[in-house]
């Protein structure tokens, strides 16, 4: 069995997410190239490169790559894949924009969001929300498949010395272009990967008194996420968003503020190891699934657990 | 310019699902069931583009039993044109959706094809950008905003860093974000009205597709349980419990 990892990257640095799927092919099996299709993105595939467990990186390096639009990138994966057992990506916004363009070239299913490799063929997914834990079997030949990232760990980025090779013609589609993008500012930790994140609900009342929670997040080294509520409410932007719509997260410490715990939140935050919840309402749904609950006014409690840490 | 939508008849987004006590897959019987909430966008989005004299007429397909009619009445009442109902027992996988899909597209030859970004039974996000394959259009996937300029569709889409805007040329593929509207209510007199627009059934046979399967589904399982948690009286013992009892922080 050979497995094609389609890497996850901005052209300068390869992203986190792509070594939790690495850690999801080692547990499938087999030889693991992985595919760095890009533009100027030389430094990109020389970090894969040293990633444990990988055993060849795919250097496609041409300006039609470069956004790594699903029109130009999709012919290449399905060209390469063809030659693989497995082609997998990260279940991010690129990886499931790509893979199901690339199942298709092929002819064959894709499976989203695999939380669990049962075999080479039969993985665990969640759906209905999360609310409900598939075991599907597939049939085709060459397997696509997205891979929650919270869901496997990540593989060691140093310890590995994969030959790098450039391959594949340059395909572009003429479909579509990049025209731009507004990339938010962060100087936390990143939402999917942090150890800790604290979450803000409508219960926060305006954008101004995320400064609360945020101020506990330094401290913390923390991220923060906010619910749908929050960010329809405009107080946020909804790269924040923790949710079946938003980000999947699962850290070891999660602190839902003013957050009711609607099922739509839940499906994104569920997995995390202890989840704090701070409330005013006491019949709020998200103390189910708290493990430390505390019925109290947030804009009383969350200074005073700053003060406190 | 024709603009076609899909729509899914799901569970409704309210109701908490179970899991069958064989394990064979989730119970829906006697549930409520409803438009999937991205596809009432893509609906909303293509009368929006017909208001404002983009689109000339909107049709609205779904795939599935009988029933499936009861939601393409539904995005007739907010104002789509026509239905086509592709009728099939089967619950068929993307790729066979994908592939009935871009026989209407063919059929019809619409301008811009509108779809949900994913329906919230089986969370699979696949659709749209199987049909943008299948078709060889441009996708403009988890849109939050579709502004259609000449030639061209602009498409803002939400990506994990924030937004990113893209220029497909038409025809093209777009799937909605929650962010991209907020769909309207049908009216009574629009219920009404909905019941005697035209609405053709067709099955995969007329359009020439064999569902195939691509996956097998071997088990159906709950989550697992989050042990129950305690309710601590103060901030104080919530950070003593994290510190010494959870140790993590």
């Amino acid at each position: 069995m050979a497995i094609l990892i389609v890497a996850e990257h901005d052209n300068a640095t390869l992203k986190g997410a792509t070594l939790h799927a690495v850690s999801a092919a080692a547990q499938i099996g087999g030889d693991v190239a992985v595919l760095v299709a890009g533009e100027g993105c030389q430094a990109v595939a020389d970090e894969a490169a040293k990633v444990a467990g990988v055993a060849k990186v795919l250097l496609a390096d041409n300006a039609a790559y470069g956004h790594q639009l699903a029109e130009n990138v999709a012919p290449l994966v399905a060209e390469l894949g063809k030659d693989f057992s497995h082609i997998l990506a990260p279940a991010t916004t690129t990886g499931k924009n790509l893979l199901p363009r690339v199942a298709a070239l092929l002819d064959v299913g894709q499976i989203s969001e695999i939380v669990a490799v049962e075999g080479a063929d039969t993985f665990k997914r969640p759906i209905y929300a999360g609310n409900a834990i598939a075991t599907v079997k597939s049939l085709d030949a060459i397997k696509v498949i997205t891979v929650r990232g919270t869901a496997f760990d990540a593989a060691a980025a140093e310890g590995g010395s994969a030959s790098v090779e450039a391959v594949g013609a340059a395909h572009d589609a003429g479909k579509s272009r990049f025209v731009g993008e507004e990339v938010a500012v962060s100087e936390r930790p990143e939402l999917t990967a942090a150890r800790v994140v604290i979450s803000g609900g409508r219960g926060m009342g305006n954008g101004e008194n995320f400064a609360l929670i945020e101020k506990v997040a330094d401290k913390l080294g923390a991220a923060v996420g906010a619910s749908r509520a929050a960010v329809d409410a405009g107080f946020v932007p909804n790269d924040m968003q923790v949710g079946q719509t938003g980000k999947i997260v699962a850290p070891e410490l999660y602190i839902a503020v003013g957050i009711s715990g609607a099922i739509q939140h839940l499906a994104g935050m569920k997995d995390s190891k202890v989840i704090v919840a701070i409330n005013k309402d006491e019949e709020a749904p998200i103390f189910q699934v708290a493990d430390y609950g505390l019925v109290a006014d947030l804009f009383e409690a969350v200074p005073e657990l700053e003060g406190k840490l | 310019m024709k603009v076609l939508v899909t729509v899914k008849r799901v569970l409704d987004y309210n109701v908490k699902v179970r899991v069958k006590a064989d394990q064979t897959d989730v119970d829906l019987t006697n549930v409520k069931m409803a438009l999937n909430p991205f596809c009432e966008i893509a609906v909303e989005e293509a009368v929006r583009l017909k208001e404002a004299g983009i689109a000339s007429e909107v049709v609205v397909v779904s795939i599935g039993p009988k029933a499936v009619q009861e939601q393409i009445r539904t995005a007739l009442a907010l104002g789509a044109d026509r239905g086509i109902q592709i009728e099939t027992d089967e619950m068929p996988e993307s790729l066979s959706v994908a592939k009935l899909l871009a026989k209407v597209v063919a059929e019809e030859q619409p301008g811009l094809v509108i779809l949900g970004k994913q329906a919230i039974d089986s969370d699979n996000n696949q659709s749209g950008q199987m049909l943008a394959a299948l078709t060889g259009m441009g996708q403009g996937t988890f849109a939050s905003e579709v502004k259609v300029e000449g030639e061209e569709v602009l498409v803002t889409r939400e990506v994990d860093g924030g937004l990113q805007t893209v220029g497909l040329k038409l025809p093209a593929i777009v799937t909605t974000d929650l962010r991209l509207n907020e769909p309207r209510y049908a009216s009574l007199p629009n219920i009404m009205k909905a019941k005697k627009k035209p609405l053709d059934v067709k099955t995969p046979a007329d359009l020439g597709v064999e569902l195939r399967a691509h996956t097998e589904l071997l088990k159906v399982e709950p989550p697992a349980e989050r042990a129950g948690g305690i309710k601590v009286a103060s901030v104080e013992e919530l950070v003593e419990k994290l510190k010494n009892e959870a140790k993590v922080i």
